[in-house]
């Protein structure tokens, strides 16, 4: 399951960031890395970008990027 | 580890780079100063601290051949006479030297910088909120083995939000000294100094162990400044290693609080990030500051206008008639105040521009604003670079190197000139006062209002098409990361507000007397020079007079006047160049001020008071604007209609008119010819957007 299937609220644990390339490198750089967990904040008005919830604090991101975190639901 | 470090300063060395640092770090050691490197996350209270640790002592710079700015002060440690360096490395999440910034940062840590030893010791910014992500940047410092001392900021905060760090424990785990600061209350200032003068001068290297030997290796090679994608295998797993390292560290430290709960910052947010009350506030809090600076700007704009007059005035009675006289009335006092009387509009706007970044609303913007960008091809973070624009497109050029995809990052560049900067507003607000004034949409909206919003928008109307065609084009790439932290609201700090708001008007001023002024005293002598011969002057008058009945005194100085610009330098430019502009209704005046103005666009309304001012009675005080309303060709039909003002707006909303930009662009591309290409693009198109104003509006019956 991706980070963009979770409803907004949800919370869930990073299971992988997929990909070799700046985009994953950068997620981890952020904190994004397997094991910790991801709360779904909310939706930009047009629907995108995602902001999350990880380690104490709040993370942009597209839809796009998000989908290359592979979460578990809690 | 310690042996190795004392090594490199003292042994004799062996290679050619180690000979240069050696030196570097014997001259430092027999002055005694040391260096020490300010690091931390945006957000994390970096400014503030630097600010409470040099006091004013500080100076502003760019790094060699890069637009990074180089922060630097002297930091007393210990009340010493010999103040320590301290250096202001930019905010990083990172180390990875994926952007510039992280880059700079890097070759500073690694003593690569010229004129800049390896710092002795590094201040770690580390934001007790967000203690995590901020140990991450820690993590990477301490392999650059150089003694840390962390900073602890928002400690309060976190106390408020029932998080519970042990410092010792901390300090203990991470085996670098911990120091909790308050850095507008100066609190913990005299014991961060003590820590870092002990770390610095004992040389005590941190050992860690988060990292394999040669995992370490990999990372402080001096090869691997950009990491290539076979690379990011390894990389990843170093990334990981570092957090499982800090996770441990922050279970034994840290009594977390209830995440559950909403934070402060996420009710705000239901509000300001909302799916519609957001875009509302954002568009409301956009004109207010539009607004504002309009109207608060005024009073003092009044009174510098009028301050300079009085002085040319005075200048001029007390001192005697000649070219040294004119050159420092019409020439100097004339040019500078035409400068200076727009500094409360940029005053203000720096104002805005530095609350919004330090309340952390900036990044709320980008986050509304993404999806609109990304439809453009560009990235959310554009948009602050581009918000910056509407004040300078110096800084807002600079602020792109936050862009990690070059593509990006230069198409952002390249639009955005189109951002009405705060040198269009002499232009504009000339130009509205002039012809729109007083005037009323549906009654009560005011004309010149809706005109001002009209150029802005239209600026930001092209800056999309353009952009939209060279991502597509010149500069195709798939859609880069956002990736973008929100950090909590906070209130900003008003000192660091003003002290950035007073910089860029310096820097600005700096601008302004030098090139401006510069130019001002060039057109004045253009307009000068070549004096006309008295007799040629006296014939033309006496021609007139034959033709005319009675003439005054005063009108026959007008021709004179007049006679002598169009014999000028200036004069025979502008003639040179009124067949091209003609069909934008521009008569020869206009085109000397749009030749002058190809250095910098403010340069038009001095240029153009000088050219009035010199065709009329010094001793009237008639105003420029009232000097366009009342010029007259010779066939006595008006000079200036409602009509040319606004084909003039429109000219200067789209035209590359900076040198300073282009030298900027020039700069941050490496490339002359994308610095070209600006100039030459957006000169045809407002060439074009001019054009079809002019010819638009006599179509349908104005001018």
């Amino acid at each position: 399951m991706n980070l963009t299937n979770l409803p907004i609220g949800a919370t869930a644990k990073v299971v992988a960031v997929k990909g070799n390339n700046a985009i994953s490198k950068r997620l981890m750089e952020m904190g994004v890395v397997p094991g910790v967990s991801v709360r779904v904040i909310k939706s930009a008005p047009f629907g995108d970008p995602l902001e999350i919830r990880v380690r104490g604090y709040h993370l942009a991101m597209r839809k796009n990027e998000a989908d290359a975190i592979e979460v578990n639901e809690i | 580890m310690k042996s190795k470090i004392q090594s490199s300063k003292f042994k004799v060395p062996s290679s050619e780079t180690a000979v240069v640092d050696s030196i570097k770090g014997q001259r430092t050691k027999d002055k005694g100063q040391l260096t020490i490197a300010l690091a931390g996350n945006p957000n994390a209270g970096k400014t503030t601290l630097f600010n409470a640790l040099t006091g004013m002592r500080q100076k502003v710079a760019n790094y060699s051949g890069v637009t990074v700015e180089r922060k630097e002060g002297f930091w007393r440690l210990n009340g010493d006479k010999n103040a320590a360096r301290l250096i202001d490395l930019p905010g990083l999440y990172s180390l990875d030297a994926t952007s510039l910034d992280e880059q700079i940062a890097r070759d500073v840590l690694l003593g690569k910088v010229d004129d800049l030893p390896k710092p002795d010791a590094l201040v770690a910014v580390v934001d007790a909120t967000n203690l995590e992500r901020n140990l991450y940047l820690v993590t990477q410092l301490l392999e650059f083995k150089i003694p840390v001392v962390i900073a602890l900021t928002m400690v309060d905060t976190a106390e408020k939000q029932s998080l519970e760090i042990d410092t010792k424990k901390l300090s203990e785990l991470l085996k670098i000294p911990v120091v909790g600061v308050k850095a507008t209350q100066k609190q913990g200032i005299n014991e961060l100094a003590e820590k870092v003068l002990q770390s610095a001068t004992t040389e005590a290297t941190p050992n860690f162990v988060w990292l394999s030997d040669a995992d370490f290796a990999d990372n402080t090679s001096e090869e691997d400044i950009h990491l290539s994608l076979s690379d990011d295998k390894a990389a990843n797993k170093k990334i990981f290693a570092r957090y499982n390292f800090i996770s441990d560290v922050y279970q034994e430290a840290v009594k977390p609080k209830n995440t559950l709960e909403r934070s402060i910052s996420e009710k705000i947010d239901g509000v300001l990030t909302h799916k519609f009350f957001g875009l509302i506030i954002l568009i409301g809090i956009l004109l207010l500051v539009f607004q504002t600076i309009f109207s608060w700007a005024n009073l003092p704009m009044d009174l510098l206008d009028k301050g300079f007059g009085a002085l040319g005035n005075f200048v001029r009675l007390e001192l005697p008639e000649g070219i040294l006289t004119d050159l420092l009335v019409d020439g100097i006092i004339a040019g500078v105040g035409g400068v200076v009387v727009f500094l409360p509009q940029i005053l203000l706007l720096f104002l805005f521009l530095s609350i919004l970044e330090d309340t952390g609303y900036m990044a709320r913007a980008a986050f509304l604003l993404d999806k609109l960008m990304s439809r453009v091809g560009l990235h959310g973070k554009a948009f602050l670079p581009l918000l910056s624009s509407f004040a300078c497109a110096i800084p807002g050029i600079m602020a792109t190197r936050t862009i990690e995809n070059p593509k990006d990052r230069l198409a952002t560049i390249m639009i955005a000139p189109f951002m009405s900067c705060s040198a269009r507003l002499p232009v504009y607000t000339v130009m509205i006062a002039a012809f729109f004034a007083g005037q009323t949409v549906f009654g009560f909206i005011s004309l010149g209002a809706v005109l001002m919003l009209a150029m802005y928008a239209l600026g930001i109307l092209v800056a999309v098409i353009v952009a939209f065609i060279l991502k597509r084009t010149l500069l195709k790439s798939p859609t880069p990361p956002f990736v973008m932290e929100l950090p909590p609201y906070r209130l900003p700090n008003f000192r660091n507000v003003f002290q950035n708001m007073f910089l860029r008007a310096g820097l600005f001023l700096k601008r302004a007397g030098t090139i401006i002024v510069a130019i001002s005293i060039i057109l004045w002598a253009l307009t000068y020079f070549p004096r006309p011969l008295d007799e040629k002057i006296q014939t033309s008058s006496a021609d007139s007079q034959q033709n005319t009945a009675v003439i005054e005194e005063s009108a026959i100085e007008n021709e004179k006047a007049s006679e002598q610009i169009k014999n000028s330098y200036a004069g025979k430019l502008g003639h040179f160049i009124e067949p091209v502009i003609q069909p934008l209704g521009f008569d020869w005046k206009i085109g000397v001020g749009l030749v002058a103005s190809f250095g910098a666009r403010e340069v038009v309304i001095s240029t153009l008071s000088i050219i009035y001012s010199v065709g009329k009675d010094t001793d009237d005080s008639e105003t420029l604007t009232e000097a366009f309303r009342n010029a007259k060709r010779d066939d006595g039909s008006a000079e200036w209609t409602p009509l040319t003002a606004l084909t003039l707006m429109v000219f200067f909303v789209l035209a590359m008119q900076c040198m300073s930009t282009v030298a900027v662009v020039r700069r941050e591309t490496n490339s002359w010819s994308w610095a070209l290409f600006m100039v030459g693009y957006m000169t045809i198109l407002a060439y074009f957007a001019a054009f079809l104003t002019y010819q638009g509006g006599r179509l349908l019956g104005f001018g």
